[in-house]
């Protein structure tokens, strides 16, 4: 990928990201930081294909680590994401 | 197809599967969707990245992933809702650190093999100061959230934090420069880490929910810098998506106190008056009893409930929503007055309130309760300060000036629900608690709340 290719992306991205998320109800602000927080969490895979490449202790060391924390970040994420939303949604199935 | 063809085809369905989630995740009719298509994503991006070729050693990978799992799996089931702020502040902080990890590691990698080029080394230094700083500045976040760290403010932070500033972008510019010399990398990491700490050390807690919502920012836009490191466009999509959507957030919260971003990172205005307040309030305050407020609540037609952050601290909503199915049961209608930066992160209230099955329905936001109070008998402020105090809107010299707030005053009786007559976060005294409409009720939240309910079933 050449670097104005992965620019182009990075500007299409950020145009996209902002119009997805324009008028959120204060109820959800909670659930989509935390749901978008796991999806930054996507590092996992660049961190997971550092961590299998077997280049030198150090690089390991560091990429295993990676793998860890970006892992409870997606995890975590999107369970408590899960636990926050499926709390919303009880209470709408009781009212019906 | 050839296994990278495969790999890209998969990025290509979790970017897309992201982009659903996070328009589901913007709407409450969808959001569990959104955040079940988001998590589909990620499994897939996690699988096909499985089959890169470049991995030859499973073992530490799997043993990173279910350390990974169990840690985030058990942190996210035993949070209590109440404890949400600092989870969400801890989680941003991985994201953060895992990208300078992966870009250090990629960095020492592709510099062992003699193939850095100007990208990588832009995009490795750019990451090792975005990531450093979400990762302390999240944990000084998480710190002060859980109110076991007390820095604050010191005489010359300013200084320190520009010196600070202007040091990162040179070693910036020297790991560009000098990308052969991984130490200067390190050198930018450890910058980044101190001003993570000088950025968000002075910050106090009615500022958090900016905070928390840049601090995502952050650790998308990480996400995606270490997508340059990589060559990786999924990493590119996912981290710039993340990184608008919280800058969105930011600004709905900077909106919500009148603030802008850099008043905040730089804490202006919310001048803190020093010595004791009681003064200011010396005469006026009415105090009252819970029996009082029950009888008042027995003749109340409507009640407005606005809950800050100190329902929080006092473990209240369940007391609070006691308070509603009585009141309710005795035909008065009763809804919330929700700020948008009540409580310390996006939504604080809303989640704490939807944990004690309070309906979402009766949860108003400022501009729809606001223009009710005029119609309301009795308000209840329990643990809320700032978001209530109308020298916002009275006075162009108060340092809230400006800030929306929710019009309490307006109704027939306002009912206070506070410890003692401590200032709140600005530091600023509060005209409504000396308002002749104003009664005050000096008591811990929860037990008051518990006091009225019990005297309205008494009554």
């Amino acid at each position: 990928m050449t670097l104005l290719v992965a620019l182009t992306l990075f500007a299409l991205a950020v145009f996209l990201g902002l119009e997805l998320i324009t008028k959120v109800p204060a109820t959800l602000h909670t659930p989509l930081m935390s749901g978008s927080n796991a999806i930054s969490g996507i590092t996992l895979i660049g961190a997971l294909v550092s961590a299998g490449s077997d280049h030198s202790t150090l690089t390991t060391v560091l990429a295993t680590v990676a793998v860890a924390l970006a892992t409870i970040n997606v995890v975590g994420g999107f369970l408590v994401t899960n636990r926050m939303l499926a709390m919303f949604q009880t209470r709408r199935k009781r009212d019906q | 197809m050839t296994v990278p063809d495969l790999i890209a085809l998969g990025y290509l369905a979790a970017a897309v599967l992201f982009i659903l989630g996070l328009k589901s995740l913007g709407r409450p009719r969808t959001a569990a969707r959104g955040n079940l298509l988001g998590a589909t994503g990620m499994f897939v991006a996690v699988v096909v990245t499985l089959l890169d070729r470049a991995i030859v050693d499973f073992r530490f990978l799997a043993a990173g992933v279910a350390v990974g799992a169990l840690v985030g799996a058990l942190l996210a089931m035993k949070v209590q809702m109440t404890g949400m702020p600092e989870l969400v502040a801890l989680f941003n902080g991985f994201g953060g650190a895992a990208s300078v990890l992966v870009a250090g590691a990629t960095f020492l990698e592709v510099v062992d093999l003699g193939n850095v080029d100007d990208q990588l080394a832009v995009a490795a230094a750019l990451t090792a100061l975005i990531g450093a700083v979400t990762f302390t500045g999240s944990l000084v976040a998480f710190g002060k959230l859980r109110e076991s760290l007390r820095w604050s403010s010191f005489a010359g932070l300013h200084v320190v934090r520009a010196a600070a500033f202007v040091a990162s972008l040179v070693l910036a510019t020297v790991v560009v420069v000098q990308p052969a010399s991984t130490g200067w990398f390190w050198a930018l990491v450890a910058v980044g880490l101190l001003l993570g700490v000088l950025a968000t050390i002075a910050i106090g807690g009615a500022d958090m929910p900016v905070v928390i919502a840049l601090l995502n920012a952050f650790s998308g836009v990480a996400a995606s810098t270490t997508g340059f490191v990589l060559d990786n466009s999924l990493l590119i999509i996912a981290g710039s998506l993340v990184g608008a959507s919280g800058l969105i957030l930011t600004q709905i919260m900077c909106n919500a106190m009148n603030r802008s971003i850099l008043d905040v990172v730089f804490s202006k205005a919310a001048v803190v008056q020093s010595g004791s307040h009681d003064d200011a309030y010396a005469d006026g305050v009415t105090s009252t009893s819970a029996e009082e407020v029950a009888m008042l609540l027995e003749v109340a037609s409507r009640v407005v409930v606005v809950p800050g952050y100190g329902m929080a601290v006092a473990q209240a909503q369940h007391a609070v929503r006691e308070l509603m199915t009585t009141l309710e049961g005795m035909g008065t209608e009763v809804v919330f007055g929700i700020h948008p930066v009540a409580g310390r992160m996006p939504g604080h209230m809303n989640v704490l309130l939807a944990e004690a099955e309070v309906d979402y329905e009766h949860l108003l936001e400022m501009d729809r309760v606001n223009p009710t109070f005029a119609q309301t008998d009795v308000t209840i402020v329990i643990g809320a300060n700032d978001v209530v105090n109308p020298s916002a809107r009275d006075e162009s010299d108060s340092p809230i000036a400006g800030m929306p707030i929710l019009d309490v005053d307006e109704s027939g009786t306002v009912v206070v629900i506070k410890r003692s007559l401590s200032p709140g976060f600005a530091g600023i005294p509060n005209p409504l608690f000396v308002a002749d409409n104003t009664l005050l009720l000096f008591a811990d939240g929860k037990q008051a709340v518990l006091d009225i309910v019990g005297a309205l079933l008494e009554g």
